[in-house]
């Protein structure tokens, strides 16, 4: 690459660009803006303030639970708490801190300069926002969720559920749908228009096949909880009847809603994941991944089997002998397309020349714990075991190994791995280190004992047990790992607020890794890049060390788009030219339409008409403002400078 | 290589397929139809499940339905030949189509809610009538967000918005517009016709 940063001509083009993209240094510029860097930057500050929020409540159901006949908390309290936990980790921290990752690479890695759509990704920040603040807010009423993150009717019901908690859980979820579908709906129509020229599908890094994977399940995923919670929600405040068998309903229908939408959302909590390991361990092992298209498909095929193992939730409700055996199968062989991956990692860090990071670390635990949690989750694809295992802490065992080991283990890995690109200072390696110790023992600790418990009958969701039943022992073992592991995290947090200002810099790419959004200076400019890349093999970093593919990627190319806001489109599956997009300016309705729809759905829970129907018509009037046509008319141009 | 395209001059803020909007709006609509197979799931569910008749009292009359839904799909239609009109700049054309698009959709929408009244019970009164009020009744919310979508469209026609060569807003206004007739047809042929047919 030649370096031409210093030729007069560039330096004026790069001004200019950065005045075109740059967001003023405001509160108003702030509450604005549109840069997928800064949206993605807010995803990961907030889903993680969540992740705290749920680790302390977490940290209190511990503790009461660390001894029999223990009365830290009482039961109504109990409730809320272990609900809020559940509902605050799976849908306030395990999605969204994904989707912070996606918003904030996706542009960088595809060689662009944003997402298809600017203004929606700051809607499906502040929904997000607004979403957790209506959740969160029944708390101060003292009315929180109370009947588990899955919400089983009857028990959700009115009858045995007259406050305002469940309708807190039905109304949040939908709002929180708003936000997941309007990002899921950028993911999509940004992979398909806005990839660099040569990036054909085959050249896209594993973490854009996993959100993508997981952005499509979501379109399809979450409008079967949308209709649960809308069904729940009018069963209980206008007397419908859906679910309860009185009326003609059926409690079952929630559970097939809930579980339709339910098992998906388990992989497009990981898959995004899964692709963050994909993408950054092979950078570690100086080598690029074994097998990148097997796992790409084994991504896709997870997915698709995915969608057809929902009633593995449900074998202990009683169904018929062949629709067991068939969804048992069904969840045995979604083992195999997660065998691919892990065989994959393994096969790159045994044939490459590892280099043992904090982040190459959380990456190497997760494959462990990754095994683990598969394992037991093969365990109870076994309908007979299952059986026996169903509301045990077996099952609460699983789950935190699946859902944390993939989830949490590669978000602290990727924190590691892109921290230097996006604040232009690397994190301190020996806290990391700690940290990462700190945290995989205390995981194993705390979770590991868990499947003792459940094997010795202990059933989840109580808040209290009797001496002399045996489970003493190990849930003071479980207690105690977990505070060792929230001091895992801490520590994580620790070293991030610290190497922000006291860091060492890190330079445009300090881990040697071969991918596009390492080409740029760290932090990235406002534009990402300058002149827009031309894509000629997956590892444009690494080509001359490679030698694969037969041309090499054109890191400095002369195509510049420099009137306004633009980017270039490209085809859906070859990725060559095929348009220029005028991209948005800041703006600040996103944020105001945002507040509206909290508005809204504060005023339906309660039961505000009249506020309700002035949210609905400032919203669409906000609608209208931002979808107005511009005036200036298409024309033709060439990209080339 | 993929560079080479890049020679010739490429359309900027292109409309049609070509546009964001284009592709945003059908993952739009892959998603809305999702929640309504959903909803026709729960309705398909109950039934398979009730342990009465069903629907109870036999299948709902034709009488203001069967008319209603030719309105609808004549709204869409009317709708189709304004859009025609603007792509050979026939500014007139479109505000007179999507004028009658408007009112046919109003009038889809008023009919409805004559049925609704015409019921003797509420949606309180059993799970079959919970489904019927509520799936009508997202598919009303979908036409209430349809007609404030033409009106928008028609407004921004009427002051000249639009033109033969800058009219991507249209198109993607009205595949919203068709698909909630499409929709229609769907909910209409699970309340209306399926019960005749001997299904449920």
């Amino acid at each position: 690459m030649v370096d031409r940063a210093l030729d007069p001509a560039v330096v004026l083009e790069r001004r200019q660009l950065a005045q075109t993209w740059e967001t003023p240094r405001t509160v108003v510029g702030w509450l604005s803006s549109v840069d997928h860097k800064e949206i993605g930057k807010r995803y990961l500050v907030t889903a993680f303030v969540f992740l705290l929020l749920g680790g302390v409540e977490a940290l209190i159901l511990r503790l009461q639970l660390a001894r029999p006949n223990e009365a830290v908390l009482s039961p109504e309290a109990y409730d809320q708490i272990f609900t809020l936990h559940g509902v605050t980790m799976i849908f306030l921290y395990a999605l969204p801190v994904l989707s912070g990752f996606s918003n904030y690479l996706w542009p960088l890695l595809l060689g662009s300069r944003d997402m298809a759509f600017p203004r929606l990704n700051a809607f499906s920040y502040w929904t997000f926002l607004g979403a957790g603040v209506f959740i969160y807010a029944s708390v101060f009423m003292g009315q929180a969720p109370n009947a588990g993150w899955f919400d089983y009717v009857p028990l959700a019901g009115r009858e045995h559920d007259p406050g305002l908690n469940i309708d807190v859980y039905a109304l949040g979820i939908v709002f929180l749908g708003v936000s997941t579908t309007v990002g899921a709906i950028n993911f999509v129509v940004t992979l398909l228009r806005t990839r660099a020229p040569g990036m054909s599908i085959n050249r896209m890094p594993i973490l854009v096949w996993g959100t993508i994977t997981a952005s499509v399940a979501n379109l399809f995923a979450v409008p079967a909880l949308t209709a649960a919670c809308l069904l729940l929600w009018l069963d209980r405040q206008f007397g419908m009847h859906f679910y309860d068998i009185a009326g003609g309903g059926q409690p079952l229908l929630w559970q097939h809603l809930f579980w339709f939408f339910g098992h998906p959302w388990v992989y497009a909590l990981v898959l995004p994941a899964m692709g963050i390991v994909s993408d950054a361990l092979p950078t570690f092992c100086r080598r690029p991944l074994v097998g990148y298209t097997a796992v790409a498909l084994a991504t896709v095929a997870t997915m698709v089997i995915g969608f057809g193992v929902w009633v593995h939730h449900m074998f202990a409700v009683g169904m018929p002998p062949l629709a067991m055996s068939f969804f048992g199968a069904a969840s045995m062989v979604i083992a195999i397309p997660s065998a691919v991956s892990v065989f994959a990692w393994i096969a790159t860090i045994w044939t490459g020349r590892p280099v043992w990071t904090t982040a190459f670390l959380y990456f190497a635990g997760f494959i462990l714990l990754f095994v683990i949690g598969g394992v037991s989750g093969f365990m109870t694809a076994a309908v007979p075991l299952d059986w026996q295992l169903t509301d045990t802490y077996f099952v609460v065992a699983h789950l935190h190994y699946v859902l944390l080991g993939i989830n949490v283990f590669p978000v602290i890995g990727g924190l590691y791995y892109w921290f230097p690109k996006m604040t232009g200072r690397l994190m301190d390696e020996r806290l990391g280190k700690w940290s990462f110790w700190t945290a995989f023992i205390g995981f194993n600790v705390a979770f590991f004992p868990m499947h003792v418990a459940g094997l010795m009958g202990m059933p989840r969701r109580i808040y209290t047990y009797p001496a002399g039943m045996g489970w003493g022992g190990p849930n003071l073992i479980t207690s105690v790992g977990s505070f060792v592991f929230a001091a895992g995290v801490l520590l994580t947090v620790w070293n991030v607020i610290r190497s922000r200002t006291r860091g060492a810099p890190a330079g445009a790419n300090p881990w040697d890794a071969p991918t596009l959004e390492w080409s740029v200076a760290s932090p990235p400019p406002a534009y990402n890049f300058a002149r827009l890349p031309i894509v000629a093999s997956r590892h444009p970093l690494w080509e001359d060390r490679l030698g694969e593919g037969t041309g090499r990627s054109v890191l400095d190319s002369d195509i510049r788009l420099t009137e306004g806001r633009e980017t270039l489109a490209t085809t859906p599956l070859d990725a060559e030219a095929d348009a220029i997009l005028r991209m948005p300016g800041d703006t600040p309705i996103p944020l105001l339409l945002g507040l509206a729809l909290t508005v809204l759905f504060f005023a339906l829970l309660w039961k505000g008409w009249w506020l309700a129907g002035a949210a609905l018509v400032v919203s669409a009037l906000l609608t209208a403002a931002w979808l107005r046509p511009s005036r200036r008319a298409p024309r033709e141009e060439s990209a080339r400078g | 290589m993929a560079d080479l395209s890049l020679d010739r001059p490429l359309p900027v803020a292109p409309s049609g397929y070509r546009s964001s909007g284009w592709w945003g709006l059908a993952t739009v609509i892959a998603t809305e139809a999702a929640l309504f197979v959903f909803l026709i799931f729960a309705y398909a569910y109950l039934g398979s499940q009730s342990a009465t008749p069903w629907p109870p009292g036999g299948a709902p009359a034709l009488r203001l339905a069967g008319p209603n839904t030719v309105v609808l799909l004549a709204s869409s239609l009317a709708a189709w030949w304004g859009q025609k009109g603007i792509e050979r700049g026939r500014r007139g054309q479109l505000v007179l189509g999507l004028a009658i698009a408007l009112v046919l959709g109003a009038v889809f929408a008023g009919v409805q809610g004559l049925e609704w009244a015409a019921k003797p019970h509420g949606p309180s009164d059993s799970a079959y009538l919970s489904l019927y009020f509520t799936i009508t009744g997202v598919h009303l919310a979908h036409v209430a967000v349809g007609l404030a979508v033409l009106l928008a469209l028609l407004v921004w026609a009427a002051l000249g918005e639009f033109t033969a060569a800058r009219h991507e807003h249209v198109g993607v206004g009205l595949l919203y517009w068709h698909f909630v007739d499409a929709v229609w047809l769907v909910v209409f042929t699970t309340f209306y016709l399926t019960p005749r047919m001997g299904i449920f």
